[in-house]
């Protein structure tokens, strides 16, 4: 216990501003003060990978790490639709996912918000439309604002959140961030 | 391996690990898989194509590997109704989902008991084969559900749990039936395809210079891995030689890829072990090294750094500088951690034991890789075939023997600490020198590999040029199809809130399966 102690004390506080571009210290404040405005309480949010290559889930991970620190700011992530005020998707949505999609969609209660996560799920990515694949996630249930990047960045997925939660209307697209995407 | 009491020749295949094509007559499939087998073979893929166009019918490939390297074996399967081939899966239990899935996408069956679909799903007709040239796909066809004959456990209290492809973490899609008595599993059911893609119908569209792009999305854990097997697979059919600082410049990668992975997983396990200061310490770690990455490549998951004849960049010296720290530090800090994972009784009371895999069963199921290395069995390409770089850095062969999760926990740990080694020795002695030799010709009907020790095990890439630089036939192949099924054994007898850790303690590609 006392090493953990320890490593916790000399590793202290890492939670900051996303990294780069300098003026994203502003979206995290924002985000927080947008969750309270809106939901009046912690976002919660249920991620589907409708047949990702797992890259983005690999970035929607990261931010529960201590530098982005999701949590901090109210917002976590949920086992059940039902439990969820906003659903995360990456994509594309293979035919194989397109019914199970559709069925969390259902099971998630109004009112509810859909992020459209990374190239693929934008608009099909490098898979596209086919045999296969249904493409990108609004071919399948309503999206409201789309992420694009391949993957996206932690910090565009923060802003990507934050302009699905703040009113606008549908489609709204965010604009990259960073390098990496 | 040596076929010639089948009186069997071998051809040399140009390869970067030593490669030779063996020519199956019809009916000899199975007797040269147990000849491979008593010789200590074990199975990479199984995949076929559709060669009807060159009078082959269906072309069925078995790759295996020994101590001599990659053995590929080619059945041409005449193109009649009902054709079928031996059954691989008598001999290798891992072909098994192959088969099944070879006959969804080409439409030629093994003579096997297990006839259910894999692949297919019900997107599209049953009686419509993707890999066949003469495909169509139609926008008419819906996604449908199809009725899979789960195999049930009957008796006094047993009950049925069903899991996803829908889960409840941040993972990708796949489906768990447990039959179940109180709290102990009887038996585990996997049913994947979830993230079926039409990869590698997709490739067919694609071409030798563009193909990268694609190989780096198979599984993009594993990006760096994919895209130099492809690369391999592209420079053994046009006969291009990478110079020294591209293989060291893929090599740094391949490390970095490891260590951001290894890194990922001791904290998600510790997590799923309830230690969640585990998941902290080694996500921020982690963040560190996927900056670190943004800085020198452009992309913190070094997506499309590794191009056919070399690397897309290059990395100057300070870059290499700031690695070589990166890494020192990052190796203090997980000393600490290990020491501090080791010490933790309730961590290690969750790990020890849990979720097994004696080292026969591995060997019987031909685990292979990361969970493989943790079961006993020593394989790793890096040093069985050490080409360049790896050859002039003495990577360590991790072995350990439990076989439980403490023991895939171990095996990471000590690649880590090897990784973040290799990465200051690449840094530092990094030769001079360009970054990228000049595309090639591709060599009519040249079979083309590339097999890669990625961070989960061995990445098998098998290609096929068609005229003008095109692409007739692609099949990345993903450890994960011979380690799924282990899991299935590993939580025999286990309770079921034991799932998570013993998923993730292997943790498998699902994309890299499907598709």
């Amino acid at each position: 216990m006392l090493h953990i102690l320890r490593q916790i004390a000399r590793t202290g506080i890492r939670t900051e501003a996303p990294p780069s571009p300098a003026d994203e210290a502003h979206d995290i404040g924002r985000l927080s003060a947008a969750v309270r405005r809106v939901l009046g309480r912690a976002l919660t949010i249920r991620m589907v990978d409708a047949g990702s290559c797992n890259g983005c889930e690999l970035e929607i991970n990261a931010l529960g790490n201590p530098y982005y620190n999701l949590e901090g700011l109210g917002i976590r992530f949920v086992a059940s639709p039902r439990h969820a005020d906003l659903l995360l998707v990456t994509g594309p949505v293979s035919k194989h996912m397109a019914i199970a999609l559709r069925r969390t969609y259902d099971a998630t209660p109004e009112p509810k918000i859909v992020v459209a996560v990374g190239d693929c799920g934008c608009h099909g990515g490098i898979f596209g439309e086919s045999y296969a694949c249904v493409g990108r996630v609004s071919n399948v249930i309503p999206v409201d604002v789309e992420v694009p990047g391949c993957p996206p960045t932690p910090t565009a997925l923060l802003r990507g959140i934050l302009a699905a939660i703040t009113p606008r209307g549908p489609g709204a697209t965010v604009p990259p961030v960073g390098g990496g995407g | 391996m040596d076929f010639s009491p089948l009186g069997l020749p071998s051809a040399t295949l140009p390869s970067v690990v030593p490669a030779v094509r063996v020519i199956v007559p019809s009916g000899q499939l199975v007797a040269a898989c147990r000849l491979a087998q008593e010789q200590g073979a074990r199975l990479v893929a199984l995949w076929a194509s559709d060669d009807r166009d060159r009078g082959m019918g269906t072309m069925l490939r078995v790759a295996l590997a020994d101590a001599d390297g990659l053995t590929v074996l080619e059945l041409a399967i005449p193109a009649f109704e009902d054709a079928r081939y031996g059954d691989v899966a008598s001999v290798f239990p891992a072909a098994a989902r192959m088969q099944r899935a070879a006959f969804d996408l080409t439409g030629v069956a093994a003579e096997s008991e297990d006839q259910r679909p894999w692949t297919w799903m019900a997107a599209w007709p049953i009686d419509r084969f993707p890999l066949r040239r003469d495909f169509a796909a139609s926008p008419a066809w819906e996604p449908g559900q199809e009725d899979y004959a789960f195999v049930k456990v009957e008796g006094d209290g047993v009950h049925e749990i069903a899991v996803g492809p829908v889960h409840a973490g941040i993972i990708e899609p796949g489906h768990f039936r447990f039959q179940v008595v109180g709290e102990k599993v009887l038996r585990l059911e996997e049913r994947l395809s979830y993230a079926h893609k039409g990869i590698e119908k997709r490739f067919e569209a694609m071409t030798l210079a563009d193909g990268h792009r694609l190989a780096g999305r198979v599984s993009g854990d594993s990006t760096v891995a994919y895209a130099w097997a492809w690369a391999q697979a592209v420079e053994s059919i046009t006969g291009v030689e990478p110079p020294p600082r591209a293989l060291w410049l893929r090599a740094l990668a391949l490390e970095r890829e490891r260590i951001a992975n290894h890194l990922g997983d001791l904290g998600h396990i510790g997590n799923d072990g309830g230690l969640a200061f585990g998941l902290a310490q080694f996500s921020r770690l982690r963040e560190e090294v996927l900056r670190t990455n943004l800085a020198g490549y452009g992309h913190r998951l070094m997506m499309d750094a590794i191009v056919p004849g070399g690397v897309a960049a290059d990395l100057d010296p300070r870059q290499l500088r700031a690695m070589a720290e990166e890494s020192k530090r990052i190796a203090r800090e997980v000393a600490t951690l290990r020491g501090i994972y080791d010490e933790h009784d309730g961590l290690q009371d969750r790990f020890r034991a849990c979720g097994r895999v004696s080292n026969e069963l591995a060997v019987r199921l031909g685990v292979t890789g990361l969970a493989a290395r943790a079961s006993g069995v020593a394989g790793d390409l890096r040093c069985d075939f050490a080409s360049p770089p790896w050859n002039s850095l003495e990577v360590r062969r991790v072995v350990h023997e439990d076989g439980d999760v403490a023991a895939r926990v171990a095996v990471r740990f000590d690649e880590l600490a090897d990784s973040l080694r290799l990465v200051r020795t690449i840094t530092e002695q990094m030769p001079d020198g360009d970054i990228r030799a000049l595309a090639g010709e591709p060599v009519p009907h040249r079979l083309g590999l590339g097999y890669v020790e990625g961070w989960r095990g061995p990445v098998f890439c098998a290609l096929e040029a068609g005229p003008g630089g095109s692409i007739r036939r692609c099949h990345p192949h993903d450890p994960s199809w011979v380690n799924w099924p282990v899991i299935e054994h590993a939580t025999i007898g286990n309770i079921v809130p034991d799932f998570p850790l013993i998923n993730k303690s292997f943790n498998l590609s699902y994309s890299g399966h499907d598709l």
